[in-house]
């Protein structure tokens, strides 16, 4: 379990990222952080495996404080995914990049290879695995980044942005392993400002705005609310606007997939 | 008046062993609004390259065919002669910025061309106004927010009085508010100042109801070129193109009814409401 008990967090040129944050994420839930550029959503990942200790208040992973322990030890349950996946790359190809991490906590030889195996072909990486990290496309950059993590399997994964610059069919097949991992008992916190993407996944939604949470909700509820979602520089899903405005016809305003609500609009229509 | 030309145009990087586009034609017209679209690596970023000439006096490689800009063939004219008639704009504007002031950043270029000052005042001012970011002309372009920046970049394009604006993926890490803002101003440039357009996006909802023209592309190649509205009605999908949402509503109640209940694909929200009105009717 994720506990935040009154977190404030100030970086040292003064800017005051996180402000008193109080949140409980459960294992297995699947939960987006939202909000716009520069509301504390990257900061409030950070604290998640001790990268940033806060300034006020702790951060609880699993009953531990953050503060008392190294980023390492805590690195086994949490993992991240950046945004910038550059900024973790240093090996030589990809299969060195994957076995790091692992060769660091400590696994054998064996164990390595197979956990790296199974890594990089879960990504659909196996055809990259001698190139050098830094030759990949963005696409190819984000599998990696997500590979690495995946590799030594921690409880709790968290992923910042993992949409952006991504085209459709990844953005599927991200929809896909989020959902996996998620039934084989992981926590994911994602944070993203992808409306549509956001739908798709239906998870909590924790709202931010300028360093504060101003919002917690189940993903309909939230989407449902367009001033709240505004005064965070978000714009509801399309089929959302569109569920409103299909009131004149007897259509609920909801959180629909496009076949639900051409199923709703068709029934409606023939009556 | 055709403005953009490409005739069989294909690229190989130096040091790769595969045509990275091949086989491209197409024609845009001077005004038009046209949207590129496609999987990642699917050759964009190369195309719009080929517009601006930096490919092939920047990057090298093989190029094969050709391509005219306002009648000019790239491979005869230096790239800070086609910057005046083709100004492009990258997806991270913290590559495009560097100097102390907003305001410096949009004359640099203009300096580099050797204008007389006056000039180079009234472009700058010219290009703030359009942009609406006059207040902003003080500040470092780093203390900006990426919206901020990305007008910013786009302003510093514009001041070199291109006919031709080519963005790729410029939305690509705004917040949806930002995306939207930026979005609005580039359909203002196109329709109030008759600016050809030309922009790689992944997310199409809020600027397929502007577009006239739509191109696909997937591995190197051209796969559809022309009206939005008719390319919608096939299986895009499979090219990793996000089809707005009510375009999905629409062709999932084709399948239900057999045939589309609408008289054409609505393209927004509006769209799709008038459509129904009218089937109601």
């Amino acid at each position: 379990m994720i506990r935040f008990e009154s977190v404030e967090y100030i970086y040292p040129n003064g800017i005051k990222a996180l402000d008193k944050i109080d949140l409980e994420i459960n294992d297995g839930e699947i939960v987006a952080i939202m909000g716009e550029n520069g509301a504390g959503k990257t900061t409030l990942i950070k604290h998640l495996n001790g990268l940033l200790k806060p300034t006020k208040g702790k951060v609880l992973i699993d009953g531990i404080d953050t503060r008392k322990v190294t980023v390492a030890s805590l690195s086994k349950k949490v993992g991240i995914v950046f945004q910038n996946p550059d900024d973790m790359f240093f090996s030589e190809n990809v299969w060195e990049e994957v076995a790091f991490a692992l060769r660091n906590f400590g696994y054998d030889e064996a164990t390595v290879k197979r956990r790296v195996e199974n890594a990089v072909n879960f990504m659909d990486l196996v055809n990259y695995i001698n190139k050098s990290p830094f030759t990949l496309s963005g696409g190819e950059k984000k599998r990696l980044a997500l590979a690495i993590v995946l590799a030594w399997s921690p409880d709790i994964i968290a992923l910042d942005e993992p949409t952006i610059g991504q085209d459709l069919l990844q953005k599927e097949k991200l929809l896909q392993v989020i959902k996996l991992l998620n039934s084989q008992g992981k926590t994911i916190i994602v944070s993203s400002h992808d409306v549509e993407f956001i739908a798709d996944l239906k998870p909590r939604i924790i709202l931010m705005k300028r360093g504060r949470i101003i919002a917690d909700g189940d993903a309909e509820e939230i989407f449902l609310n367009e001033e709240l979602l505004r005064s965070c520089n978000l714009l509801p899903p399309q089929l959302i606007t569109l569920s409103k405005e299909l009131k004149f016809i007897g259509v609920k305003p909801k959180l629909y997939s496009p076949r639900e609500l051409a199923t709703e609009i068709m029934a409606k229509l023939q009556r | 008046m055709k403005i953009i030309e490409v005739k069989d145009l294909g690229f190989k990087y130096a040091g790769t062993d595969f045509y990275a586009i091949k086989e491209v034609n197409f024609e845009i017209d001077e005004g038009e609004f046209v949207i590129l679209a496609g999987k990642s690596g699917c050759g964009k970023t190369t195309l719009l390259r080929c517009l601006n000439g930096l490919i092939p006096h920047f990057y090298e490689g093989e190029f094969d065919g050709k391509v005219l800009i306002d009648g000019v063939d790239t491979r005869d004219c230096p790239p800070y002669i086609l910057s005046q008639k083709a100004g492009m704009v990258f997806q991270n504007p913290d590559n495009q910025l560097f100097a102390l002031s907003v305001e410096a950043d949009i004359a640099f270029p203009l300096e580099n061309l050797g204008l007389p000052r006056e000039e180079i005042r009234d472009r700058v001012e010219w290009a703030l106004r359009l942009l609406r970011i006059e207040e902003l002309r003080n500040r470092s372009p780093f203390e900006l927010s990426a919206g901020q920046k990305q007008k910013v970049a786009i302003a510093s394009v514009l001041a070199m009085k291109p006919k031709i604006l080519l963005l790729d993926e410029p939305t690509s890490s705004l917040d949806p508010v930002s995306a939207k803002n930026l979005i609005d101003v580039i359909i203002e440039l196109n329709r109030r100042h008759g600016l050809t357009i030309l922009i790689s996006e992944h997310r199409l909802t809020h600027l397929i109801p502007h577009a006239n023209k739509l191109a696909i592309m997937d591995k190197g190649k051209i796969i559809y070129f022309g009206e939005p509205r008719k390319i919608l009605r096939e299986d895009v999908l499979m090219y990793g193109v996000s089809i707005p949402r009510v375009v999905e509503v629409a062709r999932e109640m084709e399948k239900i009814n057999g045939c589309l209940p609408f008289k054409e694909i609505p393209l927004s929200v509006d769209e799709f409401l008038n459509n129904l009105r009218g089937a109601l009717r």
